[in-house]
């Protein structure tokens, strides 16, 4: 059973540590564009301003809007300089997408750092490119389960089914947010006071709700961990052993009439028309065997021949 | 050395005290570098302000357009060098005059820039260049600071947002006071970090009168020759300025070890040495020589720090000073804390003391992707098909260079694209079709005079004007194709048809990019046609200026076969999903990013990709 270990002691570390002392408070915001990063940052920049501290909140911009990792640095204390957090520093590493936490958890400060994950997994396109048959998708493979256990302080949650059950589909970060209000030494209510000044007007109250359900989740993150670590098992399967899988395709050149369907629809690229307009196959290596040729040729003059594997058929 | 310096220092180094005392204040608000350049701007009482947009540099003009209209005029211009030959033109009617642009518009502008430091300013003049080291967004990652000196113009580098602030109200008087156009250099960092800020008020200043002298304003050789020696007393009395201004600033510290820094390395260097003695410039060009030589006497060993070129470490060496800097830090890349303690730790300034990770995973690629729906896949799903040699510009299209659209082979420069498949066709080497593909806004910003060159010169090409109606990679700004100002006025639309016919093209067709088929079949017969032909094709993004959402489209799973053609179009809403045929993936629509182009549903064989209904 994972645990969030010295949870309590940690707590009172970084109480001490945040007001008093020279150096700041680091805390790292990720995930991917659209799913709140630089709300959770700003909201928690506004509060370190309030009361009283420098803050310096530092993203790149540009991609967000187009699928790419998004980070936030936020760092607050007496005075702050460098705008990003050295790697090995971050106090707190709050993750909205797995993969993206395990992207940053190097930024992390070994021992005392804490990592608040959610398990929802945003799988890019760019994981699912290989079109061999029975190809893994390249989505980070590590489970909740194995993170857990091997980063202390970690706690994971599925933060989007949370918000879900609340009736508040788009308010997972604000229960991120709550779970991290749990690790920083400010009163909920100032907390809850900022939050209220940066979401709609209409959703103030589910978005507090979502704050509270996020404090309460961490509070209570041994008993949820069954749960927790169940989603993550689950959505560890669906990976295939990739076999040596040779794909034959059979062109009968006598049936080509050179229409170039076929090349022009090959999702590979890897048909061309030779020095006589028939069909050859120029790049064998990168034929998937997905019959799409096959299936579109009018003169029925492609045939695809791909080993069966009937004891890994779904 | 090689001891760790913390230990063996008395004094802790001078904290910046004005920052603290300016924190008490109720007033400091958190402010984006670039937001706090433009409220610097706005309070030296500029009247006329000018720039394209460029990341990291975008926001300073989107940030000046909501301040009072009567205050400021607050302009998208075509192009960097009509931005700067705007501002130019505003300081020399007698009003304090701004531009801003990323580092390589800088180039673009470079041809106004360095006759026009020869000329001087009437009011005010400050060009914000924001460069990109790490290369973040941007096609290289040079030095403003080595253009500046050629150009003999002074660059101001704040560290943070409050310096963002307080030196661009400051350039606007370093620029009357010395005759010159000031340049103010961020960067990546510094722009896109909000930290706390104390504004003022704006300067209510009366504009000047011209000044009639056409031996400083007008550059014909005679009076260039006179004006150049005068470049060279001003650059003698801006050292003299920087030596005696509190702008440079010595925080006393070791006496073993001093760092001098410039910018944004400032913050890196106090973050990681707290201690040592810190020459802090505030300029890299002109240097402050004198100080510089008495700092380098007070301490046993000099280190430069600095960002990307060893600008200040050259000039510090050239006034015979021993110094080291570039031996240890690089010359590449963006600085970080990690880096720079790194490098000292390389120089045996400090020790190393690291904790490996509690866990190292290897990183995922998640590369940014064309959007959903986005109207520049189908262009390039056509251009892969018909086996094009495809010379690419600046702008989302560039995206298209990754799997699996995979189809640019060139990208150089904003307009490039033209010019490049005109020397493609010269060359007389490539057997495949040659095909520019070009922006609607990098068209009008340099695309115009190489397809006047093209049919000028009858190259055989084809050009792709890509319409989507806005500037879309640096989130969707106007120009003058969109029919929007900055201030979202409306005003007349290029109409890219005449302009094109205009220019002499014979071949010119409009294709809707989400018709698949037409752009295929137009395609084809644009590479037929013996000379320039234009295809226009014509989309509104699907971000910007509005998010466009329809009816999202469905894969039925019982009729999908996986071949996964329609992932093709590199759709992010497209994915596998758990279920195989054949030993491959079926695919998967997710309805919340879908916006229902029907791109995927032409594609598919098997008719397998359905509208939704309920």
């Amino acid at each position: 059973m994972p645990q969030l270990n010295n949870e309590t002691k940690h707590l009172e570390a970084i109480v001490k540590s945040a007001p008093l002392e020279e150096i700041p408070t680091n805390v790292l915001v990720v995930g991917v564009g659209g799913q709140g990063v630089i709300m959770i940052s700003k909201v928690l920049a506004a509060l370190c301003q309030e009361q009283g501290f420098d803050v310096k909140q530092s993203e790149v911009h540009g991609m967000a809007k187009r699928g790419g990792s998004v980070f936030s640095h936020v760092r607050f204390g007496r005075q702050v300089f460098s705008p990003t957090i050295p790697k090995g520093d971050a106090d707190i590493l709050v993750a909205l997408e797995w993969a993206e936490g395990l992207r940053w958890l190097p930024y992390l400060k070994p021992e005392k750092g804490i990592f608040i994950g959610d398990t929802q997994r945003i799988v890019p396109p760019f994981a699912c490119r290989d079109r061999r048959r029975f190809a893994a998708s390249g989505y980070v493979q590590e489970s909740v389960d194995q993170v857990i256990r091997l980063v202390p302080n970690s706690s994971a949650m599925d933060a989007v089914a949370m918000a879900r059950e609340l009736g508040v589909p788009k308010a997972a970060n604000t229960i991120l947010l709550g779970a991290l209000s749990t690790t920083l030494n400010f009163e909920e209510a100032a907390w809850k006071s900022v939050i209220a000044r940066f979401v709609p007007p209409k959703t103030v109250d589910a978005n507090l709700q979502a704050f509270d359900s996020g404090r309460a989740w961490i509070r209570n993150f041994d008993r949820q961990a069954d749960s927790a670590m169940e989603a993550g098992t689950a959505l560890d399967s669906g990976a295939w052993p990739m076999e040596q899988d040779q794909t034959w395709v059979e062109i009968n050149t006598a049936w080509c009439k050179s229409c170039d369907i076929c090349v022009k629809l090959c999702p590979e690229r890897c048909l061309a028309l030779d020095d006589q307009q028939l069909v050859q196959l120029i790049k064998p290596e990168a034929c998937t065997g997905c019959r799409v040729c096959e299936r579109l040729c009018p003169d029925f003059a492609i045939n695809i021949h791909t080993p069966a594997f009937p004891e890994l058929r779904p | 050395m090689g001891k760790q310096m913390t230990e063996t220092i008395e004094t802790a180094a001078v904290k910046s005290p004005q920052t603290l005392e300016k924190l008490e204040k109720a007033q400091a608000k958190p402010m984006m570098g670039n937001e706090a350049i433009a409220r610097g701007a706005w309070e030296a009482g500029a009247k006329v302000a000018s720039a394209y947009p460029g990341t990291p540099s975008t926001e300073i003009l989107e940030s000046l357009a909501t301040y009072p209209a009567e205050d400021i005029e607050a302009q998208w211009a075509t192009n960097e060098k009509v931005a700067y030959d705007v501002a130019t033109g505003a300081s020399l009617s007698g009003v304090r005059a701004f531009a801003a642009m990323k580092h390589v518009g800088l180039n673009v502008a470079a041809d106004a820039l360095m006759s026009q430091t020869y000329i001087g300013v009437n009011a005010g003049l400050v060009i914000a260049v924001c460069d990109d080291p790490g290369i973040h967004s941007s096609q290289n990652e040079q030095d403003t600071r080595l253009l500046a000196q050629l150009a003999m113009a002074p660059v101001l580098e704040p560290s943070d947002a409050q310096e963002a602030l307080d030196f661009t109200r400051l350039a606007f008087e370093v620029s009357e006071e010395f005759d010159t156009p000031v340049i103010l250099r961020s960067n990546t960092r510094l722009s896109h970090t909000r930290s706390l800020v104390n504004v003022g008020e704006r300067l209510q200043k009366k504009p000047n009168n011209f000044i009639d002298d056409r031996k400083k304003s007008v550059m014909i050789p005679l009076h260039a020759r006179m004006r150049h020696p005068i470049l060279l007393e001003r650059e003698k009395s801006l050292t003299k300025y920087f030596n005696q201004s509190d702008l440079t600033r010595w925080e006393k510290g070791s006496t073993e070890i001093g760092i001098i820094t410039v910018g944004i390395s400032y913050s890196y260097v106090k973050e990681v040495l707290p201690s040592a003695s810190v020459l802090k410039l505030a300029s890299s060009y002109p240097l402050a020589e004198e100080r510089v030589r008495e700092f380098c006497q007070s301490v046993d060993r000099v280190i430069v720090v600095e960002e990307l070129e060893p600008v200040v470490e050259n000039s510090v060496r050239l006034l015979g000073l021993e110094v080291e800097g570039k031996s240890f830090f690089p010359r590449v890349g963006e600085f970080s804390p990690e880096l720079v303690r790194e490098c000292f730790e390389k120089a045996g300034v400090l020790e190393a003391n690291r904790q490996p990770p509690v866990l190292e995973v290897p990183p995922m690629p998640r590369p940014p992707l064309l959007c959903s729906g986005c109207p520049h896949s189908s262009s390039y799903m056509a251009l892969r098909a018909i086996n094009a040699r495809v010379a690419g510009d600046i702008g989302c299209y560039t995206l298209s260079v990754m799997e699996p659209l995979h189809a640019l082979d060139t990208t150089v420069a904003m307009g490039s694209s033209i010019g490049n498949a005109v020397g493609m066709a010269k060359g007389g080497n490539e057997e495949r079709p040659i095909v520019a593909t070009i922006g609607d806004s990098t068209f009008l910003h340099a695309g115009i005079p190489p397809l006047i060159d093209a049919v000028y010169n009858q190259a055989n090409i084809t050009v792709m004007l890509l319409d989507n109606h806005t500037t879309a990679m640096t989130g969707g700004q106007d120009h003058a194709g969109t029919g929007k100002t900055l201030r979202g006025e409306s005003v007349e639309r290029v109409d890219f048809e005449q302009l094109v016919r205009s220019i002499g093209v014979k071949w010119v067709r409009k294709t809707d990019s989400y018709n698949l088929g037409q752009v295929y079949q137009i395609l084809r017969e644009a590479i037929k046609f013996k000379g320039v032909s234009v295809i226009i094709s014509d989309r509104p993004c699907v971000l910007d200026p509005m998010k466009i959402k329809g009816t999202p489209y469905q894969a039925v799973l019982e009729s999908c076969t996986g071949c996964q053609s329609c992932m093709n179009l590199g759709c992010p809403a497209i994915n596998w999903s758990d279920e195989m045929y054949d030993g491959h993936h079926k695919v998967t629509i997710d309805q919340a990013q879908c916006m229902g182009c029907s791109l995927c549903a032409q594609v598919c064989s098997e008719d397998a990709i359905h509208l939704v209904t309920n």
